[in-house]
């Protein structure tokens, strides 16, 4: 969380809170059945109107922030569905916003998209991991072969966020020129989805394949080699992504101070045992520090300062490493009702562990960090 | 009350001089042969200040009437900023002027502050800290160095340790036991005790490296005025608990009295991506993980200092948040330690030929990883610090409370 809010930011997390909470209590989301659309196009339209699509979209594009640090705005709305698990494209809209937004200019004209996707009246998706194969953004085995004054697209996509409910893709493939771009319709001829299984219970995934889908030249997003703008959505996609996980790892550790206070054992709280209270002061500890380099990576993504990508493998390897032993030891000192269906933690348990992982594992940020640093 | 020269001119001021008189640390000269490393370093450090002083740049933050500057923590800033690149006096800065200097500032008497602050401002003394005692570490204020009333004086016995460079010290901030039959805290008192005064012998503490930077004192019927006390008698925990505070300013990085940086440039360690070039591991992915994974924590920690220092600056987090720096800052160096081994391979036990080599150096720095955790309070108390004062959670049982001194048990 931020250390201080102004007004306007208080409100906008407000609002953002009270949708989520009149909409997916988590009750609902430990309901939820495979197969079930996750949320409504209705539901996101709401939240669209609450500037959940505009925070990172200029004014003269049909977006805005109530800050005007865009960025810092979408990392406290990320907060609010890490902290209610939530479902939603958040992440996939706003990254193929950042992409879009960023490239402009520089390539086809893609407003009209934009300004559709502010609104909420359709949902993108960034479709860049491949079937089998780590996080390699820049090395797409699916090839747009230039053809007919277009190009047409052969390969196959995994790993896409809310793939079904998409109406547009953000595809990359490789041209001759270097690795491109491209904005397809889900409902373009060769173009098939198909569900992916998913560990937490309110995202879903679908795997795309491009089976000789034909674009034209408009479809492309920037230009061949423009490698700047994929560092861009994957610096907002970390963004969202750590500060959903702080928010789930605040929640889960607040869960397990309030029962280390009420739970007795001989006679005296847990909390009052030592070798339990420094693994509360551990994981206070690394809380805070979640909270800094999540903060830290914000900011310099909002200010597009030259470290920016350093900061965000710091905060997305930091985070995400740490995430996952704090869950587990959340669920230890919960005891045997931390591993039930019935308890909440799981619903934590499950967020962290997708979020860890997407968009480059911590151990590929480490690596990421090795090369930055020029060694 | 003459107004204050300005940030600016200052700083231009401050960059003339340094450019004229200070040497390079590019070009710093060769140590002498005379004596051993560690002398030589305090001898050049005690020149250099008072170059300082000569030239009207010492002592920037502490008040006119005591010898200092009398200006702000901007006008330090700028002087640090200036002052990259130069040799300066930085083995003075931790704990003689940040934290002794700074508590006399805040506890002494007129005396002590004109006398002391002046002399260490001047480059004539140094000052140490004699908190720590043998018989027990974490529970500073159980101490039990006698100091005993005899006419005007006070006559002091016992003995201390874990004192940092009190060998190339003049004066210490000894804290000694006034009053048995009240509780533990309210029965301390501080003195002013010159470290050469006759009964006092010290000797240095040989590490598992091999360094010995810290020292022990024993007190055998050391004679004191007093004048020599610091505070009030009995509220000698006042001072120490000032003290600890700002000694926790200086290592988080916010102490106005740090002059040139923290740390003297010669003692920085080998980093692993040092020890992976030297080494020509740079290549290897496990490496390189390790390499990111260090660095990552490097910076989160760096990050982590700036909020939660922001967040008890607006009292969003109690002071006591500090002991989560503490604890952070000992797990980042005992990262680094270990990620330093682990590139070093055998390395780290064989060395180089006959030679340590950087290998030998990340060895020899693993022998005291544990340092770091230890030393300014175990990471242990800062645990029971962070669960019971920020999470407010039940507090050890204390056999110790509200109980005269005299009666609490004692190991031998």
């Amino acid at each position: 969380m931020e250390l201080e809010l102004s007004s306007d930011q208080k409100i906008f997390q407000a609002s953002a809170r009270r949708l989520l909470e009149k909409e997916y209590p988590l009750d609902r989301i430990r309901g939820m059945a495979d197969g079930e659309l996750r949320w409504s196009r209705d539901w996101w339209q709401k939240g669209a109107e609450l500037g959940w699509t505009a925070t990172i979209v200029p004014e003269e594009l049909g977006g805005g922030s109530v800050s005007g640090e865009g960025v810092r705005d979408l990392s406290l709305l990320a907060e609010e569905l890490g902290a209610g698990v939530a479902p939603g494209p958040l992440l996939p809209v706003n990254v193929v916003l950042a992409g879009l937004v960023e490239a402009q200019g520089g390539g086809p004209d893609h407003s009209a998209e934009i300004e559709s996707l502010v609104a909420g009246e359709s949902i993108a998706s960034w479709a860049v991991y491949e079937p089998g194969v780590v996080w390699s953004p820049l090395e797409p085995r699916l090839t747009a072969t230039p053809a007919d004054g277009g190009f047409v697209l052969r390969g196959a996509k995994d790993r896409v966020e809310d793939a079904e409910q998409a109406d547009l893709l953000l595809v990359t493939a490789m041209t001759p020129d270097g690795v491109a771009q491209f904005l397809v319709p889900t409902s373009a001829e060769g173009v098939s989805v198909s569900p992916q299984w998913s560990l937490d219970l309110s995202r879903s995934f679908g795997e795309v394949r491009f089976d000789d889908v034909r674009v034209g030249a408009d479809a492309l997003v920037g230009a061949p080699g423009a490698v700047e703008v994929i560092e861009r959505q994957l610096q907002i996609a970390v963004v969202i992504q750590c500060s959903e996980l702080c928010a789930a790892l605040d929640r889960a550790f607040a869960l397990t101070v309030q029962w280390a206070f009420d739970r007795y054992s001989f006679g005296r709280p847990l909390a009052s045992y030592q070798a339990l209270k420094h693994r509360f002061a551990d994981m206070r500890t690394w809380l805070e520090a979640c909270h800094a380099t999540t903060q830290a990576a914000a900011e310099a993504v909002q200010n597009r300062s030259a470290d920016a990508a350093e900061l965000v493998s710091v905060a997305k390897s930091y985070v995400g490493e740490r995430s996952l032993p704090m869950l587990q030891d959340c669920v230890q000192l919960h005891g045997g009702i931390g591993v039930t269906w019935e308890h909440d933690l799981h619903l934590y348990l499950r967020r962290v562990t997708l979020d860890q992982a997407l968009y480059g594992t911590p151990e590929d940020h480490f690596l990421r960090l090795a090369d930055l640093a020029s060694l | 009350m003459t107004a204050i020269e300005s940030v600016e001119s200052f700083r231009s001021r401050a960059r003339a001089w340094l450019a004229g008189n200070m040497p390079r640390l590019a070009d710093a000269a060769p140590p002498s042969t005379e004596g051993d490393e560690d002398e030589q370093r305090w001898r050049r450090a005690r020149e250099l200040q008072k170059k300082l002083y000569a030239g009207g740049f010492a002592g920037i933050c502490f008040p006119e009437e005591y010898g200092g500057l009398g200006l702000t923590p901007a006008h330090q800033q700028v002087f640090n900023e200036e002052s990259d690149g130069y040799e300066l006096p930085v083995v003075l800065n931790i704990p003689s002027f940040s934290i002794c200097a700074a508590t006399l500032l805040d506890m002494g008497s007129e005396e002590q502050k004109r006398e002391r602050i002046g002399a260490a401002i001047r480059g004539e003394e140094v000052m140490c800290q004699l908190l720590s005692e043998p018989s027990g570490g974490s529970d500073l204020a159980g101490v039990i160095t006698r100091a005993e009333r005899d006419g005007d004086n006070w006559i002091l016995n016992g003995a201390k340790c874990w004192s940092s460079s009190a060998y190339a010290a003049d004066w210490g901030l000894c804290l000694a036991r006034s009053n048995w039959d009240v509780p533990k805290h309210q029965g301390l008192t501080m003195f002013l005790v010159p470290t050469k005064a006759p009964g006092v012998k010290m000797n240095r503490v040989r590490m598992s490296d091999g360094s010995a930077e810290f020292c022990e004192e024993f007190f055998d019927d050391v004679v004191l005025p007093a004048s020599a006390v610091v505070g009030e008698v009995d509220d000698g925990w006042s001072v120490a608990s000032r003290q600890l505070f700002h000694e926790r300013n200086s290592m988080g990085g916010g102490s106005p009295y740090i002059s040139g940086g923290r740390y003297a440039p010669a003692t920085r360690q080998m980093t692993p991506l040092d020890i992976a070039r030297a080494t020509d591991r740079a290549g290897d992915p496990r490496v390189r993980e390790m390499i990111g994974r260090f660095l990552a924590m490097e910076k989160v920690s760096e990050q982590t200092v700036g909020r939660v220092s922001r967040a008890m600056a607006t009292g969003a987090l109690p002071p006591t948040a500090a002991s989560i720096l503490r604890l952070l800052h000992a797990e980042s160096n005992e990262m680094a330690a270990d990620i330093a081994v682990k590139i070093a391979g055998s390395g780290a036990a064989t060395g180089a030929g006959a030679d340590q080599g950087i290998g030998g150096q990340a060895g020899l720095r693993f022998l005291v990883r544990q340092g770091g955790s230890l030393g300014g309070g175990s990471t242990e108390m800062a645990r029971n610090v962070i669960s019971e004062r920020v999470l407010g959670m039940p507090r050890e049982l204390a056999l110790d409370r509200d109980v005269p001194f005299k009666q609490v048990k004692r190991g031998r």
